[in-house]
């Protein structure tokens, strides 16, 4: 459908294909989450990589200016700023049925040890031609802590059984082509996982089980396994939300609930 | 139909940004033309501390002549935010009228709510919220009852005015206060009214735009937020606009006119989008034929779907609720995404074939799809007038079934109208008689059923690999129950067809 805008192009001049892994071999070492403080993020993170050509350099201005310009929000933040482990590819129009069973939807998310549990039974939906499971059997826990996905990711019900089981099972991002609105904004309000979007249709172009690295700061897929980098879209109107933690979060610090 | 080539895409999608200055928190975001470009982290910080001054900025209200025209959807939002205007795209707080929450879904919204705002936290108004038990009642699934008592608890603790209780499992009908299947007892009991803000932790909460109303699905975390404050944050969603005239041919139900146009967009084609529907088909279109229509949305991706209240809505709002209530509607000069227009006359029964709503086909073109069950039921095919549907199909024919065939009224006033409201056309004999006669299974206790699966032991559940043609709302793989399961979304006019000849039918076959 939108494997024209496809980001991956043969074209050497854009930043999106990387011909080699350039990453240092600290970063495949690093276990699972690296977290730099917000505050410490200067315009070198974003050049940690030799990208090619002008694009970089245009986000590179559009960061700089807006960044120093608001020195003071982030005081406390500890917000991750990539994300890195193996990752499970899904196709299109996953939705919620097959990322959590109705059958499953008499677990509460809210109650500790069945929050646990959802996390058990993620993705249990999908059909059989999906032949490596997401999280094995007797486990809570997958060892895939990024899902890539096609377009209208999390489609269906409202259910927010959804990213919660995803989360629970220890998925820290969620990146697809789109999203339907009730998921995406189930992952916000929760925190649960980190919803992004990739320029094109990257679940074609990894293989479950490839080692992945996400740089929020530069909208960055790297996959190790291949040596490709993709563009990730910027997370949007949602970032206030998921900058403060959450809508509660983010109702407290604007004011509109008053703080705990 | 010939319109389906008129884009999706905004005719100028800047137009739409010109006026973003509130952003916030959003669903909104992966429609490009709607984003910030290049919004980093840091821009997000600006953003938010941006946020809360704006809070008590109040455009003075302006005159008639320079107003910008709005659609139904932006004047709602607009109200109830307490703002003059609202373009798409714009972020605010909106006041919510109506929270309505399940035993599937409250359960997780009542232990944030209680996280949140504290333990002895009081609801924010118990008169706005509304719990019905609906989804797994009739289980022996102890969990599943484990929750319907949590409902019970919390709404006895904070007085919950509208908790629509059933306490003995063996017999619905010995629990007065029962309803069923929550978007049609929201509309049943006066809980929809045009102009309003409802939100429900259900994806198919969008049901009551039929009332012209805002109606959305939202999450258990959101859910929570509402409870204790009464309010969300919204994104205001461009409209799309779907003008469907010409006369509805009588083998056709409005479930053929959301799988027509779902089939045009795709799952997707609404995605953070709302759907208003006019016409002259849709001003003939009875309440219930409405709600077919607006329930469906969620299934192209829409945000909401809304009907123009009409003389139609507010004869059904007479007996139903004493409220005051204030219908607004779309200006002449309002902006749409975009128009599609439809001559229903010329349309023909559709189902969806697996595994996806948008998977349109005519029926007659599935004519040698076998098929083992058939399932009548749920908040989009499990309305009264859906079985008066069926009857009047089985009455045409005369024949019995041929597949085993599913009957779950939403809701104990539906049951009640399927055993007691005379088909017409058939010497007085009610909906139950029909399908009795025609070899259907026994109407069976209202509730969700088994659309969307449910606990093992759920009534009609699909434990096997089998084929189904359903009057429900999804058919991704799983949906009712097995993964293999083959759902063939449709009319009742069609199902009832389908059951008669053990095939995908093309209910003309009996109709005329």
């Amino acid at each position: 459908m939108a494997a024209s805008s496809l980001s991956l192009s043969p074209n050497p001049t854009t930043f999106t294909t990387s011909p080699k892994p350039s990453f240092s071999p600290s970063y495949q070492t690093t276990p699972h989450f690296i977290k730099f403080p917000n505050t410490s993020q200067t315009p070198t993170h974003l050049i940690v990589k030799p990208l090619t050509t002008h694009s970089p350099r245009s986000s590179l201005s559009s960061i700089i200016p807006r960044a120093t310009a608001n020195p003071s929000s982030s005081p406390t933040s500890t917000t991750q700023t990539s994300f890195h482990g193996l990752c499970y590819v899904v196709g299109d129009n996953i939705d919620t049925d097959q990322i959590i069973p109705a059958e499953y939807l008499t677990l509460v998310p809210s109650n500790p040890a069945e929050y646990e549990k959802l996390g058990s039974y993620a993705l249990i939906g999908l059909p059989s031609s999906y032949t490596t499971r997401f999280v094995e059997p007797n486990e809570n826990k997958s060892k895939y802590s990024i899902v890539i996905g096609g377009y209208n990711f999390g489609c269906g019900s409202s259910r927010e059984h959804a990213p919660v089981a995803l989360g629970a099972a220890g998925v820290a991002a969620v990146v697809a082509e789109s999203y339907a609105r009730i998921f995406f904004r189930n992952s916000v309000a929760t925190g649960e996982v980190y919803p992004l979007e990739s320029e094109g249709r990257i679940c074609e172009e990894c293989k479950t089980g490839d080692t992945i690295t996400i740089e929020l700061a530069e909208s960055r897929l790297i996959n190790h396994t291949t040596g490709k980098e993709y563009k990730l879209k910027p997370i949007g109107d949602a970032g206030p939300v998921i900058e403060a933690g959450g809508i509660f979060a983010y109702a407290r610090n604007t004011g509109m609930i008053p703080t705990k | 139909m010939n319109s389906m080539a008129s884009s999706t895409i905004a005719p100028n999608p800047a137009s739409f940004i010109s006026n973003k200055k509130d952003l916030g928190f959003t669903a909104f975001s992966t429609s490009s033309q709607f984003s910030i470009p290049k919004c980093n982290r840091r821009i997000s910080k600006k953003i938010c501390s941006v946020m809360a001054p704006q809070q008590s900025e109040r455009r003075p209200s302006t005159t008639g002549s320079v107003k910008t025209a709005m659609t139904m959807t932006e004047k709602i939002l607009a109200r109830a935010s307490e703002k003059s205007q609202l373009s798409p795209g714009e972020n605010t707080w909106v006041n919510i009228d109506i929270l309505m929450t399940h035993d599937v879904c409250g359960p997780g919204s009542i232990g944030i709510f209680k996280k949140e705002f504290g333990q002895n936290a009081k609801v924010w108004d118990r008169e706005k919220i509304v719990i019905i038990p609906d989804h797994y009642i009739f289980t022996s699934d102890e969990r599943a009852n484990r929750n319907v008592d949590i409902l019970r608890d919390f709404c006895t603790e904070q007085n919950i005015k509208y908790f629509y209780d059933i306490k003995d499992l063996s017999d619905f009908k010995a629990n007065p206060d029962y309803k069923g299947v929550c978007h049609i007892a929201l509309a049943q009991e006066g809980h929809c009214r045009p102009g309003e803000v409802l939100l429900g932790t259900d994806s198919h909460t969008c049901t009551a735009g039929a009332f012209g109303q805002f109606a959305t699905g939202i999450g258990n975390t959101d859910a929570g937020f509402v409870l204790g404050a009464g309010k969300l944050l919204l994104k205001v969603p461009p409209t799309l606009r779907f003008v469907m005239d010409g006369e509805m041919p009588n083998y056709l139900l409005a479930k053929d006119l959301i799988l027509q146009i779902i089939g045009e967009i795709s799952v997707s084609g609404a995605t953070y989008k709302s759907m208003e529907f006019v016409g002259t088909t849709v001003e003939s279109l009875t309440m219930e034929e409405r709600m077919t229509l607006c329930n469906m949305v969620v299934e192209a991706g829409g945000k909401n779907g809304v009907v123009p209240a009409d003389s139609t809505t507010f004869k059904y709002l007479e007996d139903k609720t004493s409220m005051a209530y204030e219908p607004v509607y779309s200006d002449e000069q309002a902006r749409f995404l975009s128009e599609y227009r439809f001559d229903v006359s010329k349309l023909e029964p559709l189902v969806a074939k697996p595994h996806s709503p948008d998977n349109r086909a005519l029926a007659r073109e599935c004519k040698d799809v076998k098929i083992d069950r058939v399932y009548i039921g749920s908040c989009t095919g499990g309305k009264t007038e859906d079985f008066m549907a069926a009857a009047k199909v089985f009455l045409a024919s005369g024949k019995k079934v041929k597949v085993p065939t599913f009957l779950v009224p939403a809701t104990q006033k539906v049951w009640i109208d399927v055993y007691s409201l005379p088909v017409p056309g058939s010497g007085g004999k009610t909906c139950s008689q029909i399908f009795e006669e025609a070899g259907c299974d026994t109407p069976a206790s209202p509730n969700c059923g088994a659309c969307l699966g449910g606990p093992k032991d759920t009534y009609a559940r699909m434990n096997e690999p089998t084929v189904c043609v359903s009057t429900t709302n999804r058919n991704f793989p799983g949906r009712m129950g097995h993964k293999e399961g083959q759902i063939y979304l449709a009319s009742p006019y069609t199902a009832a067809a389908s059951a008669l000849t053990g095939y995908v039918t093309d209910p003309r076959e009996f109709l005329q």
